[in-house]
Order: structure tokens, then C-alpha cells, then sequence
């Protein structure tokens, strides 16, 4: 085994190299390129805080709400749509009550959207539980059906008044998320991200809940049979929790970075959220940590792109990359008990 | 072109690159290996094709197309069945890994404005006598060429899995994996045998997408089929006659926008975008619980 774990990262390693000497070999200047992915990403103050933590807030989020619910055994690779109809519910209800305070509408824009998110993967709950749907199938399907669903919204009832663009109206300035500090872009969502990180560590650590979210993932027929464990209820809370972190993700983008909904709100976060999840092996904390790397990679791929003309989708190699490597070194396991179906 | 005809023919244009990608899919997951990697292995096939195409002509883009198929099914292999390795994750690393590498060779090679890209696109044979059957005749058998590669593919992938030796000991590998080592199968060969011709097929509907239909590349353009291929070999109960049936209906449900169209609906075009995939839904909710899936699917608990 373990020269088969060799041979597969180093084809892993290969594989990243080799997209760099393809991006050589076809005219790009690297090392540019290299120097714009740092600068744009931990090279200065401004860099890493407007731009790295504030990539990393919807992935920390989003991973999170993936670890919830691997650990689970739940595979919800449905992130991507449930931060969607997150954030459609957030802009709905910010530009609905514009008269309202900030303490009112920005708590009511993130329980909207965390409810939008439980509600929309409930249904991907409900297919696997009463009619044994395999869930990834299921998420992915519900992830194209929230695009479209941002689509016709931007363009038809939720258009902003001039009807030229395919966004909403700007969210009144009550429905922002404030800064951290005037010089910088961060906004208070980067620490609601960290805080429900804690939550979550101390959740599945010290509480009964958690023990038998673990246990359930770890094993469902044991739960069931020596835990008295209600593997059906237990699974279904996974299945919500997960989509309402992933939909308060959504929330949190609109309130704090883009101000309106449009389509490709997510530029794929409920995706690279599977890699920010494994990196930190499915531990809540190490998703801080994870998600600040990955939210590094993807600020310094946009400058990458701006200034040495090298595709941001590059990133994309590198995420999968990451997973292959945790893989073929045996660190990548969601927890063993999801049933074969 | 009448109403009923153009609802054929879309049903047609939708339903055969699915059918290749799940036929493929059916035979990988009989060998017990579920490879969610199948959208990124279409992915690359279309890639494949465009490069195969601008350079060789069309049939040098289905060979490239096939190429590529396999190679992004043996990169899946190595983690799934080598390692013995989680296959949903491995699956959906190798479907990340498509999109990122076709999408920044694509505009390293053909650059960021790509667009106009167009590659000719191999046209409609008629069958001659079949096409000139009433109302079925042109939609089913004045095709492009590919379409009658997954007619014939249908029937031998039935016949082989139902009437040979080692159809009989793919199947024994998904459903009894000891029983079917202690009979002399080499499963691990089996599996990366079964996984090449899912490769091969993926990457052949991959073509069909480029070569038969768009005339073009997009990034992302396989647009989860390969997700809806798999679920459509649940639909299709694992059998290949019955894929081949739940990948025409499925083809048909896409189409009704033309029906819809024809009757005057203004409903937002969203819509319809999004009916294949809300079906898809609806279908595995109707079925799923009732077929039996192989028995050894997806576990890679140690044999």
C-alpha cells in the first residue's frame, strides 16, 4: 500500500506541475504570475484583509457546513445551492424591509437565509431518507435548479428598476454588514464565520447531539442498535444544519461584499467548501485555518488573472489536487459508515 | 419541420450523449465502483474532441475525444480501485480536477476570447429505407453517426453482460466480490477494464456534444450530465435496455419546450433550463427505493 500511496501523489504532484509548465510552455510568464498570486494574497495588509479573509469567509462557512455533514456521513456536496438560495433570501428580505435598523434587518437577513439553506437541503434529506435517493446526485441536481432559479429571479421579479442589468437594486445601507475598521473592506461576517466555527467545535465535541451526530456517521447501524440512537431524526438535523451554515454563507456575502444578488454570486464556493473540509479533516476549528488558505489561493488567482493573464479556474487544479493528495495518503475519509447504496 | 418531428429530434439530441455516458456507466457500476468522476470524464472528452478536431478533422476529434475519456477514467482508477480509496471523493476530485484543467488549457491554448471557435461538425447520415419510416423515421434514423454508435452499443453491452463468460464475471464483482475471487476473477482487473470503457464512453458523448451538436467548446459545457447519466442508470434499473429507455425519456421530458413552445406558453426560459434537472428529481424519488442497486457498490470495505 504504501508504494501505491507514493505512485498516486506523485502523479498528484506531476499533475500540478504539469499545468504549470503547460501555462509556461504556452506563453505565460510564471514567475509573474507566482509574484502576483502573493501579492495578491498575503503581501500586504490590504491584500490579506480585504482581500484573502473576505474569499475566506464563505469558505470557512461553507466547509463548515460540509464537515457537519461528512462527519455525519451525510455527502452533501449541495454547499454551492444552498449559499444561493441563502443569499436569495437574505437580498429578498433586505430589500422588502428597507425602513427597518440594522440590529433588526441584518439578524432577520442571516435567520432567512440560514432557514432558506436548512430548507433547501431538507429536501435532499427527505429524497434519501423516504425514497433512498443517494444524496450527492440529489444536491447536485437541487445546485443547478438554485442557478437558474438566481437566474430567472435577477432578470425577471427581483430586477433592479432600469431592467438593464441582470442584478437587484443595492441593498439599503441599514442592510450591510459593517466594517471592521475603515481601512480595510473586512467585514463583521468574517467573525460571525469564526464564532459559528466555535459553536460547531463545541457542538460535536461536548454535547449529546454531538456525540451522536459522530456516532451516526461513524457507524449507523451501531448507533441504531446499541445507542437507541434515532439514526433517521439524527441525519436529517445533519442534513439542515449543513444547508443553514451554508446558507448563512449566502447571507453574509450580500450583507458584506456584494450588496445585491446576481448570477454567479458563488464562484464555486460550495465546491472548493469539499476541499476546505477535508484539508481541516473534518474539524471545525481547522476550518479557520483551511478556509483562510484557500481563501488566499483564490484572492491570489484573481490577481494572477488581472495581472499576469493566467486563468483564475487554475485554482480549480490546485483544490483538486489538494483532495487527490489527501486521498492517495489515506486522510481523506468521510466518516465510514455511509452505506453503500 | 412539424411540431411532432422537432419534438423527436430534440428528444434524440438530448437523449444520446446521455445514454453513451451512462451504458458506460452501467457497466462500471455492475464491477461494484460508483465514479462520480463520469462529469468530469465528458468534460474531457469534450475538450479532447476540440483539440483532436482543430487539428485532425472531426474523426481525429472522436479518437482524441476517447483518449481523453480514458485517461481522466484511469486518473479515477488509480485512486478508486488501486487504492481502494473513498469513491465519491475520489469521483468528485477528478470531476474538479476536468473542469480546472479544461478550463485553463482552453484559454491558454485557444485564449480568453475563444467564442468563435466553431469546428465542423459531422452531419446526419440517413439510414437508407429506415429513415423513410412515418414520423419516427428521420428523428431516429437520420442521425449523426454517434447516435447509431449508441444503438449498437446498447445491444452489445446487454449482450455481453447477459450472454459471456466475463459479462457474467463483471457482474459477480458488483454483486459477490469473494465469491466471484474465489472463482479465478482478478476484480482489481476487472474494475480498471470496466472503468476504460466507461472512459471510453464518457469521453465518446463528451464528442457527441462538441462534434455532433455544438460545433464549439464552452468551459463547463457538460452541464452535470454526467451527474444525470448516473442517476439515469438508477432510473434504467442497471440494465442496459433500460438505460437506453430512461435516457429516451428523459430525452423526451427535455423536449417538451418544443411541445410548450408550439402551444404559445410564455413561461421563462429558466424554466425549462432548470426541468431536466427538477426531473431527474422526481424520477430517482419514484424509483430509487424500489431497484436494487449491485450489492457491492461503492464499498470499499477491505475484501
Amino acid at each position: 500500500m504504501r508504494r501505491q500511496r507514493a505512485v498516486a501523489v506523485s502523479l498528484v504532484i506531476a499533475l500540478a506541475a504539469g499545468t504549470i509548465l503547460l501555462l509556461a510552455a504556452s506563453g505565460f510568464d510564471v514567475s509573474r504570475a507566482l509574484g502576483a498570486l502573493v501579492r495578491g494574497s498575503v503581501g500586504s495588509r490590504y491584500a490579506f484583509g480585504s482581500g484573502t479573509l473576505i474569499r475566506a469567509t464563505p469558505l470557512i462557512l461553507t466547509g463548515l457546513s460540509v464537515t457537519v455533514a461528512f462527519q455525519a456521513g451525510v455527502f452533501n456536496i449541495g454547499a454551492e445551492g444552498q449559499f444561493i438560495v441563502g443569499a436569495i433570501a437574505a437580498t429578498a428580505i433586505a430589500l422588502s424591509f428597507r425602513a427597518l435598523p440594522s440590529p433588526v434587518v441584518i439578524p432577520a437577513m442571516m435567520l432567512g437565509a440560514a432557514i432558506a439553506g436548512g430548507a433547501w437541503a431538507s429536501i435532499a434529506a427527505v429524497l434519501r431518507i423516504r425514497f433512498h435517493v443517494l444524496e450527492v446526485i440529489s444536491t447536485i441536481m437541487l445546485n443547478f435548479v438554485a442557478a437558474f432559479a438566481v437566474s430567472y429571479l435577477v432578470r425577471g421579479p427581483m430586477q433592479e428598476h432600469t431592467h438593464v442589468y441582470p442584478q437587484t437594486e443595492t441593498i439599503v445601507v441599514a442592510a450591510q454588514l459593517p466594517r471592521l475598521a475603515a481601512s480595510t473592506r473586512l467585514h463583521v461576517g468574517f467573525l460571525v464565520a469564526l464564532g459559528a466555527c466555535v459553536i460547531v467545535w463545541w457542538y460535536v465535541r461536548f454535547t449529546a447531539g454531538g456525540f451522536r451526530l459522530r456516532t451516526v456517521g461513524a457507524n449507523p447501524d451501531a448507533a441504531r442498535s446499541a445507542g437507541q440512537i434515532d439514526v433517521t431524526r439524527v441525519t436529517h438535523r445533519a442534513f439542515v444544519v449543513s444547508g443553514a451554515l451554508a446558507g448563512l454563507a449566502g447571507a453574509i456575502e450580500v450583507s458584506g461584499v456584494t450588496f445585491a444578488l446576481y448570477e454567479n454570486i458563488s464562484p464555486g464556493y460550495g465546491y472548493t467548501a469539499i476541499a476546505v473540509a477535508l484539508l481541516a479533516r473534518l474539524d471545525a476549528l481547522g476550518v479557520i485555518g483551511t478556509g483562510i488558505l484557500f481563501g488566499a489561493l483564490e484572492a491570489g488567482a484573481t490577481a494572477m488573472q488581472r495581472d499576469a493573464g493566467v486563468p483564475s479556474v487554475m485554482v480549480s487544479v490546485i483544490e483538486a489536487c489538494v483532495v487527490l493528495a489527501l486521498v492517495a495518503l489515506g486522510r481523506a475519509r468521510i466518516a465510514g459508515g455511509r452505506s453503500a447504496r | 419541420m412539424s411540431t411532432t418531428s422537432a419534438f423527436l429530434e430534440a428528444t434524440l439530441r438530448t437523449a444520446t450523449p446521455l445514454a453513451l455516458a451512462a451504458l458506460g456507466e452501467v457497466v462500471v457500476e455492475r464491477a461494484g465502483i460508483i465514479n462520480i468522476g463520469l462529469e468530469g470524464i465528458i468534460l474531457s472528452g469534450a475538450f479532447g474532441a476540440l483539440v483532436g478536431a482543430s487539428h485532425a478533422g472531426p474523426w481525429g476529434g472522436y479518437a482524441i475525444a476517447i483518449g481523453a475519456g480514458v485517461i481522466a477514467a484511469l486518473v479515477f482508477a488509480i485512486f478508486a480501485v488501486w487504492l481502494r480509496a473513498d469513491q465519491i471523493i475520489s469521483g468528485t476530485a477528478v470531476t474538479l480536477l476536468a473542469v480546472g484543467l479544461t478550463g485553463t488549457l482552453y484559454r491558454a491554448l485557444y485564449g480568453a476570447a475563444g467564442a468563435a471557435l466553431t469546428i465542423p461538425t459531422t452531419g446526419p447520415v440517413a439510414l437508407p429505407g429506415l429513415s423513410r419510416l412515418p414520423v419516427v423515421g428521420s428523428a431516429f434514423f437520420d442521425q449523426p453517426l454517434v447516435t447509431y454508435v449508441a444503438y449498437v452499443m446498447t445491444a452489445a453491452v446487454w449482450w455481453w453482460m447477459r450472454g459471456t463468460h466475463s459479462g457474467l464475471a463483471l457482474r459477480a464483482v458488483g454483486e459477490r466480490p469473494a465469491a466471484a475471487e474465489a472463482a479465478g476473477v482478478r476484480i482489481a482487473s476487472m474494475q480498471l477494464g470496466a472503468l476504460v470503457f466507461g472512459g471510453m464512453a464518457g469521453g465518446l458523448a463528451g464528442a457527441c456534444l462538441v462534434l455532433a451538436q455544438a460545433g464549439t467548446f464552452a468551459e463547463n459545457m457538460s452541464a452535470g450530465r454526467g451527474f444525470i447519466a448516473i442517476a439515469i442508470v438508477v432510473l434504467g434499473r442497471w440494465q442496459p435496455l433500460g438505460v437506453a429507455l430512461a435516457s429516451l425519456v428523459f430525452g423526451a421530458a427535455s423536449a417538451l419546450q418544443f411541445l410548450l413552445q408550439a402551444l404559445g406558453l410564455a413561461l421563462p426560459y429558466q424554466l425549462f433550463l432548470a426541468l431536466p434537472y427538477v426531473l431527474t428529481l422526481a424520477a430517482l424519488a419514484g424509483v430509487a427505493g424500489r431497484v436494487r442497486a449491485p450489492a457491492n457498490l461503492a464499498r470499499v470495505d477491505d475484501a
